[in-house]
């Protein structure tokens, strides 16, 4: 349990509450029954004092000697509980400890001339000491007698450290009690906020059919109430966008097969045209090709619309083998004829790829270079221990920073004067597509002495991809 | 040339793709729906048709299911053309028995080079018989038997099965596969290979899931053996 969580601060405030009443409700009832247990004893320990002193004084001769002040110290002292009794008469004492006769109650009963009384602490123990002078009968002049008595609190002490331990032995059930109050009310409390976080952290996520049961009328079936009605209200707009956003996908999907058909015709007519073209007219002629070259350029198109809405629709799925990368590499360039164009730096790399997908980026970079850079474009293939890297680099006019930004975005044009180019627009889109998939990333930068530089990075063993 | 038989509902792809093969020098032979290419193969004398050109969506017969039907009746090559190139399309075109698959739209060139080389795999080889643990090949007549069984096996899977036994022991990685038994100069999907390696162990294996012919060397593609 923590301390500063909810359970802990309601157990610490009914604990601390309980301790308070508690301590207001005992603690002056225990200091009036103290003081008047004390006050008592002492009363019956003064008076009693007083007329022990009245009764032995009577024989008594002033001025005194010592052995006259021990009579009478032992008189007054006979019958009262263990009582220390001193006399005193100018320099003469008589017999006892004085020093637990406190010098203030000496100067008091002297000056004062009356009995006076204090309670004093000594050897550990509580006393009372009381003195009294002893006046000449009828003048009542003072003899320059002075008795003392210290008589012993201890009694009264016990009486009242019994009473803290019943004070005490009251409280400690009564802390106890509010603790496990405290537990039960943070129960009552904690169990639904627990239900409400939990939910939120399954609607958070993705589950939002997540509801929690509304029970009573409290503050906590109103939050309940209220977060229902959030979630009705979230499941309801992510329904309605995940249907906007499938039905636009289904869209481009049907759209694009649709195509496929009479692409399919077309592009098989256009090479009839394309054979005979040489024996056309030549007006005809550059017509012929013209239609063959743009149903090309359609079918491609197409054919990355579908590869994008497979992407988009997450459909598209990786198929790793064990590969040899520059094998690969060499592949894609020599069956597109490049192999004269470009520079190629290979070192021997094995790697868990999709042959198909790391085709289908590397001819995009290269393609990308050869028609948007310049010659020399060179391909360099190397490796760590994690990674495999491919750079494909030009030495063309460069990135801006503003086109290296959006180059990878879907039909971006870094020449906003041409409307249309050799090329989609969705090739560079596509080979980030197909890098993301596995769990890899291609950057654009400028290159040190002019020329551009794409930088494809893959993960070896494909693990990372594995989401 | 070999004689075609082309299965496809779309009037103008079919008018188009007919017009081309015609004039590349094949015989062509059109129908327009599943049934109607079955009928067409049916026929007495349709002994001539070499190759099926099948589309996968037709009204009626879907082309999964034209495709096993034509099994049933004949080793020859079938090459599946759609317009739809989604994995599990392929992957089913390819268990359904097919050889190849082309995806839509096709430029002339490639699907007559595709159908030249799925025809070219039933050249036969100039050796003769061979006996692997009961498995034996002749290789001049073209024909398998296991046991003494004689076992049907299509072109594509038969001439897989001639190029692995040539060299037993030896490992070929998908992608040589696809060059020797498909011919293609660049490199088409090595799920060709699986699909054909497949349903040739479902031929030729005791159980299928435990090759002893046909084995997987894992990370590197399959060889024949060690027996």
């Amino acid at each position: 349990m923590r301390l500063g969580g909810l359970r802990g601060r309601l157990l610490v405030a009914f604990v601390l509450v309980s301790l308070l009443s508690a301590a207001t409700a005992t603690v002056p009832a225990y200091d009036q029954a103290r003081e008047a247990i004390l006050e008592r004893a002492g009363a019956s320990a003064v008076q009693n004092f007083r007329d022990r002193v009245n009764a032995s004084v009577g024989e008594f001769d002033v001025p005194p000697d010592q052995r006259s002040l021990n009579r009478l110290a032992e008189a007054i002292a006979s019958g009262s509980r263990d009582a220390k009794v001193a006399v005193r008469y100018r320099a003469l004492v008589a017999p006892a400890d004085q020093e637990a006769i406190p010098a203030r109650l000496r100067d008091r009963v002297r000056s004062e001339n009356r009995l006076s009384f204090q309670r004093v602490e000594w050897n550990g123990a509580p006393w009372l000491v009381v003195g009294t002078p002893v006046a000449f009968a009828g003048s009542g002049r003072p003899s320059g007698v002075e008795v003392f008595q210290v008589i012993s609190l201890q009694p009264e002490q016990d009486d009242i450290t019994a009473l803290l331990t019943t004070v005490r032995d009251g409280v400690v059930p009564v802390v106890l009690l509010a603790a496990v109050l405290a537990l039960l009310a943070a129960g009552t409390v904690l169990r639904p906020v627990r239900r409400l976080a939990k939910a939120t952290r399954r609607l958070a996520d993705g589950a939002l059919e997540t509801r929690v049961p509304v029970k009573g009328r409290d503050e906590l079936a109103d939050l309940a109430k209220d977060f229902n009605e959030t979630a009705d209200a979230l499941q309801s707009s992510v329904a309605e966008l995940r249907e906007q956003e499938a039905r636009a996908r289904r869209f481009v999907a049907d759209v694009s097969h649709e195509l496929r058909t009479p692409l399919a015709a077309m592009t098989m007519v256009s090479s009839v045209l394309d054979e005979d073209a040489e024996d056309l007219p030549p007006d005809t002629a550059h017509a012929a090709r013209t239609v063959s070259a743009e149903t090309a350029g359609l079918a491609r198109l197409v054919d990355d619309l579908i590869e994008i809405s497979r992407f988009d629709a997450h459909a598209a799925s990786l198929s790793r083998q064990d590969l040899d990368v520059a094998e690969v590499l060499r592949a894609t360039l020599s069956t597109r004829g490049w192999t004269d164009r470009v520079t190629a730096e290979f070192v021997t790399v094995r790697a868990r790829l999709d042959r198909r997908r790391l085709d289908v980026i590397v001819a995009n970079l290269v393609g990308n270079a050869l028609r948007h850079g310049a010659p020399p474009v060179t391909v360099v293939l190397r490796s760590t221990a994690d990674d495999v890297f491919v750079e494909v680099a030009d030495r063309g006019q460069g990135l801006t920073a503003e086109v290296a930004r959006h180059v990878f975005e879907r039909f971006f044009k870094a020449d906003t004067a041409r409307t249309r180019s050799e090329g989609s627009g969705l090739g560079l889109a596509i080979a980030q597509e197909n890098a993301r998939l596995h769990g890899g990333l291609i950057t654009g930068s400028d290159r040190e002495g002019g020329g551009a530089v794409f930088t494809l990075r893959l993960p070896r063993n494909g693990k990372e991809a594995d989401r | 040339m070999p004689h075609v038989l082309l299965i496809e509902d779309d009037v103008s792809v079919r008018d188009a793709t007919e017009l081309v093969l015609r004039r590349h020098g094949h015989d062509v032979d059109a129908a327009g729906s599943g049934e109607d290419g079955l009928e067409l193969l049916r026929r007495p004398g349709a002994g001539g048709i070499e190759v099926v050109v099948l589309d996968l969506m037709l009204p009626g017969m879907d082309g999964f299911a034209v495709c096993r039907r034509i099994r049933e009746l004949s080793t020859m090559p079938i090459i599946m053309l759609t317009s739809r190139g989604d994995d599990s399309d392929i992957v089913n075109g390819l268990e359904a028995g097919a050889d190849d698959y082309v995806v839509k739209p096709v430029t002339a060139r490639v699907l007559e080079a595709r159908i030249r080389a799925s025809v070219r795999r039933v050249v036969p080889a100039a050796r003769n018989h061979e006996d692997f643990d009961g498995l034996v090949l002749d290789r001049a007549g073209l024909t398998v038997t296991k046991g003494g069984v004689p076992l049907a096996i299509p072109p594509t899977e038969l001439r897989l099965l001639l190029e692995l036994s040539a060299s037993p022991g030896r490992v070929f990685t998908r992608e040589r596969l696809l060059e020797l038994v498909w011919e293609h100069d660049y490199f088409a999907d090595a799920r060709l290979v699986d699909a054909a390696v497949g349903r040739l162990r479902a031929k030729i294996e005791d159980v299928a899931s435990r090759p002893r012919y046909v084995q997987t060397v894992r990370g590197f593609g399959y060889r024949f053996g060690p027996l």
